[in-house]
C-alpha cells in the first residue's frame, strides 16, 4: 500500500481545509452572485454600474494576483483603519485577517462575479408570463421570488453553477501559494521533504477527482429535481 | 450600497475570529519562516525548535509574557508584521539599514555570515560577476541574500527566486541550480549535512557589504513599539549575563 | 479624500518603487507570460485537433483513452500537474545526462509541458462539442457527394466547428493567460512573479499587485477584443440578415 510516511494524517486534514474552503466560499459566491445579478438587472444607475464593474475587473484578472493582492492587501486595509482609530482616538483595537478566512473572502468575491453572470442568465430565461402570472394570483413580490423565480431560475442556472463549482475547487490549489495549509501545500510540503513527489501528489489529483465526480453526481440528480414538471428537456 | 454594505459585515463577520487586542505585552505573538535549519525547524515529530525558537522562548520566560509562534513564509514575513499578525519577527532577520526604514530592531542577538554553496565537484571557487557569469544561482525570495545576488549579479547570471529554503535544496538537488547563496549555519544543515549529495562552499564567508549584511540578526518590531523592543533588549542582556544564552547557543553551534 | 491625494503625490514624487529597474522586472516578466502563454496555446490547439477527431470517434478503444486524458487534466487543479511535471522529471533515472536536460533544467519547459497538456484537454473538449454540434445535413451532403470519411472531416466538419468553436475558445485563451499566473511558484520571472519580486523587497503588497493586475486586465481585453473581431470575420454567415 501506499506509504505516506507519516504525513498521512495532516494530508487529511489538509483534505479537510479544501472541502470548508471550497464549501464557504461556494456559499459566499451564491450570495454575491444573487446580489451581483439582482443589481445588473436593476434600473438603478450606480447599482448596476457597480456591479458591471465588479464582474468586468474580477474575470479580467487571474484568480492568483486578485488573491495575493486581497490576502497581503486585506490586512494592510483593515490595519489602516485600526490605525486611523488608534492615531486620533487612541483605541486600539485588532481585527485578525486570518489566512483561512483571507482564503474563504477572496474565492468567494472572485466566484461571485462568476455566480453573477450564470444567475443573470438564468433569472432573464424565466418567463415573464409566470412572473405576471404570480403577481395576477396576488402573490407578493417576495412570494414570487421564493416560488416561482427562484425554483426555475435554478434549472437554468444549474449548468452553470455546477461549472462553476468544478472551478471553484481547483481554485482552492492557489491558496497553498498564499500560505494556507490545504491538502495541496501538504502534498508539496511532503515532497520536498522526501523527495519523492509522485507518492503525495498523485494522491491528492486523485482526491479531488473524486471531489469532482462526487460533485457531478450531487449536479445530476439536482438538476433531475429541478427539471421536475419539464419533461422531455 | 447595499452590496457594498453587506460584503464588509460578511467580512467582519468571518474576520471576527478576532481578538480585541490589549496593550499589555503579556502576550506576545512571534513570527517565524520554518524551515530554516538550524535557526527553526520543525522535529521529526512536528514540534518546533532551533535556536531562533529557544532563544526566543527563553527571552519570553525572562519577561514574563507568554509567547505564541506564528509561521509565516519570509516574503510575507514584514507586511505580516506591519499588518499585526504578530508583534515580532524572530527569524534570522538580518538587521540593516534598508529594513530600519520600516521596522524597529532590537539589539543583535547573533551573527550569521552568508555563504555560497555549489555541488562538491562543481569548478566553482569563488563567487565573482566573472565566475558566476551564465550560471543559475538559487536565493530565497525577499532575502539580503536575494537582494545583494540581485543587484550584483543579476544582469550576468539567472537567479531563480525560492519561498522557502527547502525548495531551494529541492532544485538544486536536481542540478536546476549551479549554486546557492544564503546563511551559511543553513546551508551548512541542509546541504553540507545532507546524506545523499555532497556539497562544498564556495570562497569565504560573506559579510561584506555591511549596508547590505548589516550588523547581525535582530529581533524586529513595528517602529511603534518601543517599550517592547526595550523589554526585549534588556531580557537579552540578562539571558547573556545569567549563561543561558551561551547555553542555547552550544546547543546548535557547538562551543566556540 | 486628502488621503488620497497624498497618496498619490507620494506615488509620483519620492517614487522608490516604480524605478526603471522594477518596471525591467515588470517588463520581462509580460514577455515571459507572453511566451508561455502563446507557446502552450499553440502546441495545445496542435494536440487537440486530432484529439478531438479521436475524442468523437465511434470506436470506444479510440475514445476511451482520449476521455481519461480530457478528464484527469480538466478535474485536478493546474498546479498540481505542474508539480508534478516540475518535480517529477526529476526523479526520471538518468535524465541529467540525457540531452533533454539542458531543456527541462530551465523552469521554462516543464510549465510549458505542464500548460501545453492542460489547454490541450480543455481545447479537444471544446472541439469536441463542436464536431458533435455538426449539422446532419451537411454530413448528409457530404456523402451524397460521395467524400470519405477523411475529406468530409476535413472540408466539412472541422471548418465548421472550428468556427462554431470560437468563442468557447477564446475563455479558454483568456482562462490560459490566468492560470499562466501559477508559474511563479517555480521560479519563473512571469508577470506576477515580478509583481511577487517587488513585493517581497519593498513590503508594497498593493503598488506591486494593482500594478500587474491592470497589465492583465488590458491583456484580457486584448484578447476579447481579438476573438471578438474573428468572430465578426468568420461568423458573419450566422449573423441575421437584414432585411
Amino acid at each position: 500500500m501506499l506509504d505516506l510516511q507519516g504525513y498521512g494524517p495532516r494530508l487529511i486534514e489538509g483534505a479537510g481545509v479544501t472541502i470548508q474552503l471550497a464549501v464557504l466560499s461556494l456559499i459566499l459566491a451564491i450570495l454575491l452572485g444573487l446580489l451581483t445579478a439582482t443589481a445588473k438587472m436593476s434600473r438603478n444607475w450606480f447599482l448596476h454600474r457597480t456591479a458591471t464593474v465588479y464582474t468586468t475587473v474580477i474575470r479580467g484578472v487571474p484568480d492568483l494576483v486578485l488573491m495575493m493582492l486581497l490576502f497581503f492587501g486585506g490586512q494592510i486595509g483593515v490595519n489602516a483603519i485600526s490605525d486611523m482609530l488608534y492615531d486620533h482616538y487612541d483605541i486600539d483595537i485588532y481585527i485578525n485577517f486570518n489566512a483561512f478566512a483571507a482564503g474563504v473572502l477572496t474565492i468567494g468575491f472572485i466566484f461571485g462575479a462568476y455566480m453573477g453572470e450564470t444567475f443573470r442568465g438564468a433569472f432573464m430565461a424565466v418567463d415573464n408570463g409566470q412572473i405576471e402570472a404570480g403577481k395576477a394570483y396576488g402573490m407578493s413580490s417576495a412570494l414570487v421570488f421564493r416560488r416561482i423565480r427562484f425554483p426555475q431560475m435554478m434549472r437554468h442556472a444549474l449548468p452553470g453553477l455546477s461549472n462553476n463549482w468544478m472551478v471553484l475547487l481547483k481554485t482552492t490549489a492557489l491558496v497553498s501559494v498564499i500560505g494556507l495549509t490545504d491538502m495541496v501545500r501538504v502534498a508539496a510540503e511532503a515532497s520536498r521533504a522526501t523527495h519523492e513527489p509522485f507518492t503525495f501528489l498523485l494522491p491528492v489529483a486523485a482526491a479531488y477527482l473524486l471531489i469532482a465526480s462526487v460533485s457531478e453526481w450531487i449536479f445530476v440528480r439536482l438538476q433531475k429535481r429541478y427539471d421536475i414538471g419539464f419533461g422531455g428537456q | 450600497m447595499k452590496k457594498l454594505l453587506t460584503v464588509s459585515v460578511l467580512g467582519l463577520a468571518i474576520a471576527a475570529a478576532s481578538s480585541a487586542q490589549a496593550r499589555d505585552y503579556d502576550h506576545v505573538r512571534i513570527g517565524v519562516d520554518v524551515p530554516y535549519e538550524p535557526m527553526e525547524y520543525r522535529t521529526a515529530d512536528g514540534e518546533l525548535t532551533g535556536f531562533d525558537i529557544d532563544l526566543g522562548n527563553a527571552l519570553c520566560d525572562q519577561m514574563g509574557v507568554t509567547c505564541e509562534w506564528v509561521e509565516q513564509e519570509w516574503d510575507g514575513i514584514v507586511p505580516g508584521l506591519l499588518s499585526r499578525n504578530y508583534d515580532a519577527i524572530m527569524s534570522s532577520m538580518t538587521i540593516n539599514e534598508e529594513r530600519r526604514q520600516t521596522l524597529l530592531f532590537s539589539d543583535p542577538y547573533i551573527t550569521m555570515p552568508g555563504a555560497w554553496f555549489a555541488p562538491a565537484d562543481s569548478d566553482l571557487e569563488e563567487a565573482t560577476v566573472e565566475t558566476l557569469e551564465g550560471l543559475s544561482i538559487g536565493v530565497q525570495r525577499g532575502t539580503t541574500y536575494d537582494n545583494f545576488a540581485t543587484d550584483t549579479f543579476g544582469d550576468t547570471a539567472t537567479i531563480n527566486r525560492y519561498s522557502t529554503a527547502d525548495d531551494m535544496v529541492l532544485d538544486m538537488d536536481a542540478e536546476r541550480l549551479d549554486a546557492v547563496f544564503l546563511e551559511f549555519s543553513v546551508g551548512k544543515s541542509t546541504l553540507l549535512e545532507n546524506e545523499d549529495s555532497d556539497y562544498k562552499v564556495v570562497g569565504e564567508m560573506v559579510t561584506e557589504p555591511k549596508e547590505v549584511f548589516g550588523e547581525g540578526f535582530g529581533i524586529a518590531f513595528r517602529q511603534r513599539d518601543e517599550a517592547l523592543a526595550e523589554k526585549f533588549n534588556e531580557a537579552l542582556a540578562e539571558l547573556k549575563e545569567d549563561g543561558t544564552y551561551d547555553e542555547i547557543f552550544a546547543r546548535y553551534f557547538g562551543e566556540e | 479624500m486628502l488621503d488620497i491625494s497624498a497618496w498619490f503625490n507620494d506615488l509620483l514624487a519620492g517614487n522608490v518603487i516604480f524605478t526603471p529597474d522594477t518596471l525591467g522586472y515588470y517588463w520581462e516578466g509580460l514577455v515571459t507570460t507572453t511566451q508561455l502563454v502563446f507557446l502552450s496555446l499553440v502546441a495545445g490547439l496542435i494536440l487537440a485537433v486530432p484529439l478531438a477527431v479521436m475524442r468523437s470517434s465511434k470506436h470506444k478503444w479510440i475514445s476511451l483513452p482520449i476521455y481519461f486524458y480530457t478528464y484527469v487534466f480538466r478535474g485536478t487543479p493546474l498546479l498540481i500537474q505542474l508539480y508534478i511535471i516540475y518535480y517529477g522529471v526529476v526523479f526520471v533515472d538518468g535524465i541529467q545526462e540525457t540531452f533533454l536536460w539542458p531543456i527541462l533544467r530551465e523552469a521554462f519547459y516543464p510549465a510549458l509541458i505542464a500548460f501545453t497538456l492542460n489547454t490541450a484537454a480543455y481545447t479537444t473538449e471544446i472541439f469536441r462539442g463542436a464536431i458533435k454540434a455538426t449539422s446532419k445535413g451537411e454530413i448528409e451532403a457530404a456523402r451524397a457527394y460521395g467524400m470519405s470519411q477523411n475529406l468530409m472531416m476535413r472540408r466539412i466538419i472541422l471548418p465548421s466547428a472550428f468556427r462554431r468553436a470560437l468563442p468557447a475558445y477564446g475563455n479558454e485563451v483568456i482562462f490560459m493567460l490566468h492560470a499562466s499566473a501559477i508559474a511563479s511558484v517555480v521560479t519563473l520571472m512571469d508577470l506576477t512573479g515580478a509583481a511577487r519580486f517587488v513585493y517581497a523587497r519593498f513590503y508594497a503588497p498593493f503598488d506591486a499587485f494593482l500594478f500587474v493586475a491592470v497589465i492583465y486586465l488590458c491583456l484580457t481585453f486584448a484578447i476579447l477584443y481579438f476573438f471578438r473581431f474573428l468572430e465578426k470575420k468568420l461568423l458573419a454567415h450566422l449573423r441575421p440578415q437584414n432585411t
